[in-house]
């Protein structure tokens, strides 16, 4: 492929890309630019954070996991582009200097980055916005304290943002779901690159060859987020920043869960419609859409269909998608109930979950008029727990009845054990959900509740 | 002066610019090849065949390297001989390297190593510490036993027992710059290597044992790493050896990194322990005897694991006089990773043992672990605070040897403790912590909290200062002046960002009175200071801080008796300062003086050397001083957890921590900050998973945790001791680089602390807390496991 991109301010034209070239590995092997580090080659520790900017704005990705064909059009800016070009330092890294923020140094060229994205953006949330970069030495304080020094330092103006250049049409990077629905439909066997936070590893860890690419970025139609009276409508595209915003008034509790999926980086590139397709039985959507009764729209060429979320997993590692087929998006109808969402993972930030569950429970004059609840992590697909919201529907919303409820668990579930829980902590933890659910929602709270709910609430 | 000034790092402004250079960013020759290690895939077996066509035919390899291939010695381990490079017809644990791909590049290499097929007759895999036990698969011919008194009597006598057992779980490095190296042939079958490495000088002599060269034919150079933590002491055996062996086959430039995964799966990490305790003390909580047993899991190879299960034994006291105590290691051999050194070398897993202990014993008391704690203390230097007092009912039978014992203050290895700091720094942090009133709170919390709960513990730290290894307490240093009075300095430690370039350049900066811009600090290079140690055992600026000023001292000297005779006055009038030199009523910049000296035809170079006094020990007695001084810190951590999930988080931190009379106070602070949270995540969120066949199943960010950002306490108030060593240190100043990993102790005690609240039983809380192990503790404690 042929890709244009700007770098640092400069034009950048490649010729004959390899569509699974990273960014990453291009920088350092052959451009020279060796600033940008490799610390794990997944996207978990922030390394090699690079800027990226187009017309909706800057964000920090992380460049392993980046495949050179994303960047057509765009613009990147790297740890060795964030001083300007007289060598005045950016404000974030005369404070990491003046804060002793750097020990070792690896991780510093990435936080540098993610500082300096931040400061454009003039986000003030430094734990969340430095959630996905990982730091061994110091502990983390002294780049927050230089975080917060640099906050009110004017952007300098070698930063001001760009929305890219103008570039050439690529067949591998359709720009409309009809050419892209086209496309597939000539070469089914090809792979779908949405925000390649999950292909990137296929490359990067698996050294899988992907064969033919198509690359969906450019469908800018597939990216589109609106709201009517009965729902709202997500495009596939449509990235885990932007979800997150869309979803924060109607739904906080599933911002928060889309805020603890993955950092900055990742729920930057990260899209709706990937995180579905890809089938991950610890997507942490899949949950909250099915509390929510979500449909899913699909496409093969001209057909499209839609589907209700939890129909579309079928087994580990299997969805219902035809051959062809693609997401297109989402439609989350208007819950009154609204959906509660807990995420358990050992660890808050950019974690895997445990267990996720999310609740919609719709009660009127006590009692349960309908449960929609979806768990992620105790079973091979996001399901549905028919046995319990049997158990809830129609009986008052009490303590007496969660405790009849609770046995449904072992009907609707049999987790396993792995590196990340054992299946007794598992269904304890999905149980205690339940609970956490009730004592939130409940008018009449059981006289054994608690009025603090996670530890997250607690301040020193 | 230049010392004790909190001057940044000495690359700060290259690292935020990304213009500070690692091994993999080093501009590497044309032609240079890639190094990928392909993986055993058992635990333990005999390889029975060995298919690699696929790999050498793979896409830009140039050579595929066995055992066999291998010129002369195959052996990377750091000590017994034990650690072949490439296995040679058994393997020992899943990811030990069978062979190695030469390639390209980098990915050509890899995917290649996927290409080479084993076949294995399987053998029976010992990988847990049960397993060891039962197969009596150890290091050392049985378990090596420190005592000090009669434990196990004074025990039984005691007016109340306790015992019990913690698992504490081992923890990866996760330095975020992975092991590399990059050897560069030279003329004459020379090799130059580029290695990550905390001992250089090992480095060397494996390379050299593996080439078959003597030492002069190998030159090690490392500027920086991206972290060590103890992980870069022995684990860049493999990579440097097998680039110079390849380099040396193929006549072209080397160059090895792992990927995040590999790394994980190859290299050693903390020793996972279990330690067995009985204690036995009277009712006003003072302890009579302590009995440990140490179960250590070493992995297949002996690595450092001896000297790192001794460390441990010796933290077995931590800051607590033991009339008697007894301590036994075994010191066991599995089919897992080499466990190696980590921050803190064992030191952190002893000084769980004792914590435990002292939780335990307040538990069972009913009383404020804190005061507890510091009725245990050993006592003060001189007057200073209370010295633990003897039991109130000692029995009768070893009361005499038990007084003794109280009044020579000594450890149960023999040591007196003579720089006790800590009633003092107890004192200042449990009121600048607010300690007491917070412990109220978190009760009235935890009385109306039935979900969240609060917990909150104070726990103190007293880390030997020393290698163990008497031998290894030396260091080198090379300075050199030159006409215009800059100043290149060059020592055996290496820098890892812990700032010893930084620290050692203001000592020399000090020494010749000039600004410590004009310092130059480079690259540590075996051939310029030779037969160094590794820069480990929190050692670095001692070692080298003081082999640099002896260095310095030797020019300032020669220096001084030009510009004194100058001026009439004795070389030891002369005065270095402020750019300066002194001699009477005359005063010229240093540089003049520096010119003076190189027109009168005086050496401007000099070296250094230091060797650490005092130290005298018998590790198989378990008997002297092994350890030249101790440094002393103090925590408070406050903590919440959830009953149900048993999620937690620290909520507040509070550390005091000596440095004796700090180098740089704004280095050192960030070394206790730093230590602190990679001890807390040790205790918490970092958990190592093997499954049923040895296979690490936590070989990656996604899946093993390190803290981020978020789980630093959200009130971080760290301070400095204002104190000097006793000991003749470079300056007064202490060793800081391990020590503060152990304040993180007290986080894992404040949850223990919150667990208690939620019944009656002792939590007995095991080690990672992740949610999963807390929400069992708080099972235990209610009576429902």
């Amino acid at each position: 492929m042929n890709i244009t991109f700007l770098l640092n301010g400069e034009t950048v034209t490649l010729n004959a890309v390899a569509p699974a070239a990273t960014l990453l590995d291009w920088l350092r092997e052959d451009r020279g630019l060796t600033g940008t580090k490799e610390g794990c080659n997944e996207g978990d520790c922030g390394a090699c954070t690079v800027m990226v900017t187009d017309a909706r704005g800057a964000r920090a990705l992380n460049a392993c996991i980046l495949f050179l064909p994303q960047l057509h059009g765009k613009a990147v800016r790297t740890v060795e582009g964030i001083a300007g070009p007289d060598g005045t330092l950016h404000p974030v890294q005369s404070q990491m200097i003046a804060h002793h923020g750097s020990q070792c140094g690896f991780c510093t060229p990435g936080f540098v980055v993610s500082m300096a994205t931040a400061h454009l953006n003039r986000a003030r949330d430094f734990n969340d916005q430095l959630a996905g970069n990982l730091c061994r030495c110091t502990g983390y304080a002294p780049i927050v304290r230089a975080a917060e020094a640099a906050a009110e330092a004017p952007v300098p103006e070698w930063i001001a943002p760009t929305d890219g250049c103008e570039v050439a049409p690529d067949p591998a990077i359709p720009r409309t779901a009809d050419a892209l629905a086209a496309a597939f439909a000539a070469q089914p066997d090809a792979t779908l690159v949405a925000g390649a936070t999950d292909v990137g590893l296929w490359v990067t860890k698996g050294l899988r060859d992907l064969g033919p690419v198509i690359f969906l970025h450019g469908c800018d139609d597939l990216a589109a987020i609106s709201e009517d009276a009965g729902a709202l409508h997500v495009g596939a595209m449509v990235d885990m920043n932007r979800l997150r915003a869309a979803v924060g008034g109607r739904y906080p509790a599933y911002a928060e869960l889309l805020r603890r999926y993955g950092s900055q980086q990742v729920r930057g590139a990260a899209t709706l419609g990937g995180n579905i397709a890809n089938g991950s039985p610890i997507g942490d959507n899949a949950p909250a859409l099915i509390a929510l009764g979500a449909r899913l729209h699909l496409r093969q060429g001209d057909m499209a269909r839609d589907i209700a979320i939890e129909d579309f997993f079928l087994d580990y590692g299997k969805q219902d998608l035809r051959r062809g087929e693609f997401v297109t998006g989402v439609t989350i109808p208007h819950r009154e109930a609204g959906v509660q969402c807990y995420k358990v993972s050992k660890r808050f930030d950019q974690d895997i979950s445990a267990v996720c569950g999310c609740f919609s429970v719709t009660v009127a004059d006590g009692v349960v008029q309908d449960a929609r609840i979806g768990f992620g992590g105790m079973a091979g697909v996001p399901k549905r727990a028919a046995a319990v919201e049997a158990a809830l529907t129609g009986q008052p919303w009490t303590a007496a009845t969660l405790r009849i409820a609770e046995p449904a668990f072992a009907q609707d579930f049999a987790p396993l054990s792995d590196m990340r829980a054992s299946a007794g902590y598992r269904m304890a933890a999905a149980r205690s959900m339940l609970w956490r659910c009730h004592a939130e929602t409940t008018t009449a709270p059981d006289a054994e509740a608690d009025t603090v709910h996670s530890v997250l609430q607690v301040r020193a | 002066m230049s010392v004790a000034r909190a001057l940044p790092h000495d690359a700060a402004a290259l690292h935020v610019t990304g213009a500070a250079r690692y091994v993999d960013d080093i501009p590497t020759p044309a032609g240079t090849l890639h190094l990928a290690f392909g993986l055993s895939e058992v635990a333990h077996g005999r390889i029975t065949a060995l298919d690699l066509a696929a790999a050498r035919a793979a896409p830009g390899v140039v050579a595929v390297l066995t055992a066999a291939d291998l010129p002369f010695a195959n052996d990377v381990s750091p000590s017994n001989h034990d650690e072949p490079l490439l296995a040679t017809d058994t393997v020992h644990y899943v990811g030990q390297p069978i062979f190695a791909v030469v390639a390209r590049s980098h990915l050509q290499a890899r995917r290649a190593a996927r290409l080479g097929r084993a076949g294995y007759a399987p053998l029976p895999a010992i990988l847990s510490i049960d397993d060891a036990l039962a197969a009596g698969s150890r290091f050392e011919d049985g378990p090596r036993i420190y005592e000090k008194g009669d434990a196990l009597a004074a025990i039984a006598a005691a007016p109340r027992r306790v015992s019990g057992v913690i698992e504490i779980g081992g923890q990866e490095h996760f330095y975020l710059e992975g092991q590399a190296a990059l050897a560069v042939p030279q003329e004459d079958g020379d090799m130059l290597v580029h290695s990550s490495t905390q001992h250089p000088t090992e480095i060397q002599h494996k390379v050299a044992e593996a080439l078959d060269l003597p030492m002069h034919g190998v030159r090690v150079e490392t500027r920086r790493m991206g972290g060590g933590f103890g992980g870069k002491e022995s684990q860049g055996n493999a990579l440097a050896v097998i680039c110079a062996v390849a380099a040396r086959q193929t006549g072209r430039a080397c160059k090895m990194r792992y990927d995040r995964d590999d790394d994980m799966i190859i290299t050693g990490k903390r020793h996972d322990f279990r330690i067995g305790y009985a204690a036995g003390f009277d009712t006003t909580g003072r302890i009579a005897g302590v009995s440990f047993v140490h179960h250590v899991r070493c992995g297949w190879s002996m690595d450092l694991s001896l000297p790192v299960a001794d460390r441990a034994m010796l933290h077995a006291d931590n800051a607590y006089l033991l009339p008697a105590a007894r301590i036994e290691s075994h010191r066991l051999r599995t089919n897992t990773q080499s466990a190696t050194a980590f921050r803190g070398f064992g030191g952190p897993q002893g000084m769980v043992g004792i914590e435990r202990v002292m939780d335990h014993v307040a538990h069972d008391l009913g009383m404020d672990p804190l005061a507890l704690r510091r009725r245990n203390y050993y006592a003060a230097p001189s007057g200073g605070g209370a010295a633990a007092p003897p039991p109130a009912a000692p029995p009768a039978s070893i009361s005499g040897t038990m007084k003794a014992a109280d009044a020579a203050q000594t450890t149960p290895y023999g040591m007196a403790v003579t720089d006790f700091e800590l009633h003092a720094m107890t004192d200042r942090l449990v009121r600048s912590s607010d300690y007491e009133a917070r412990r109220a709170r978190v009760a009235e919390w935890n009385a109306v909290h039935p979900r969240i709960r609060r917990g909150i513990a104070f726990s103190p730290v007293k880390f030997g200062i020393s290698f163990t290894l008497t031998h290894l307490n030396q260091a080198g240093a090379l300075v050199h002046v030159y006409q215009d009075g800059s100043v290149h300095l060059n020592h055996g430690g290496t820098e890892m960002g812990q700032g010893l370039f930084q620290k050692v350049a203001q000592v020399a900066a000090a020494r010749f009175g000039i600004d410590v811009g004009a310092v130059r600090i480079t690259a540590t290079d075996t051939g310029k200071v030779p037969n160094t140690s590794a820069t480990a055992a929190s050692s670095g600026s001692d070692l080298n801080g003081m082999a640099v000023q002896a260095a310095c001292d030797t020019i300032r000297m020669r220096i001084a008796e030009v510009v004194g005779a100058a001026h009439g006055v004795p070389a030891a009038e002369v005065v270095f300062g402020r750019g300066a030199v002194r001699a009477g009523a005359a005063e010229i910049g240093f540089g003049e003086a520096v010119r003076l000296a190189y027109m009168a035809r005086v050496s401007l170079s000099a070296t250094g050397f230091y060797a650490t006094p005092k130290l005298r020990w018998d590790r198989l007695r378990g008997t002297g001083r092994p350890f030249y001084y101790f440094a002393y810190g103090a925590a408070v951590t406050e903590v919440a957890i959830d009953v149900a999930t048993g999620e937690n988080r620290i909520l507040r931190a509070d550390l005091l921590h000596d440095c004796g009379a700090s180098l740089n106070p704004a280095l050192d602070l960030g070394q206790v900050e730093g230590g602190y949270v990679q001890g807390a995540g040790w205790l918490t969120s970092e958990e190592l998973v093997w499954d049923a066949e040895g296979a690490l199943r936590t070989h990656a960010p996604s899946t093993y945790k390190i803290p981020a950002c978020s789980d630093r306490p959200e009130v971080f108030n760290v301070a400095l001791w204002d104190g000097q060593n006793r000991e003749d240190t470079v300056y007064r100043s202490k060793a800081v680089g391990e020590p503060p990993l152990m304040l993180g102790i007290s986080a894992f005690l404040a949850l223990s602390d919150a667990v208690a609240s939620c019944g009656l039983g002792y939590p007995a809380l095991d080690a990672p807390a992740t949610p999963e192990t807390v929400w069992r503790a708080i099972r235990r404690v209610r009576g429902e496991l």
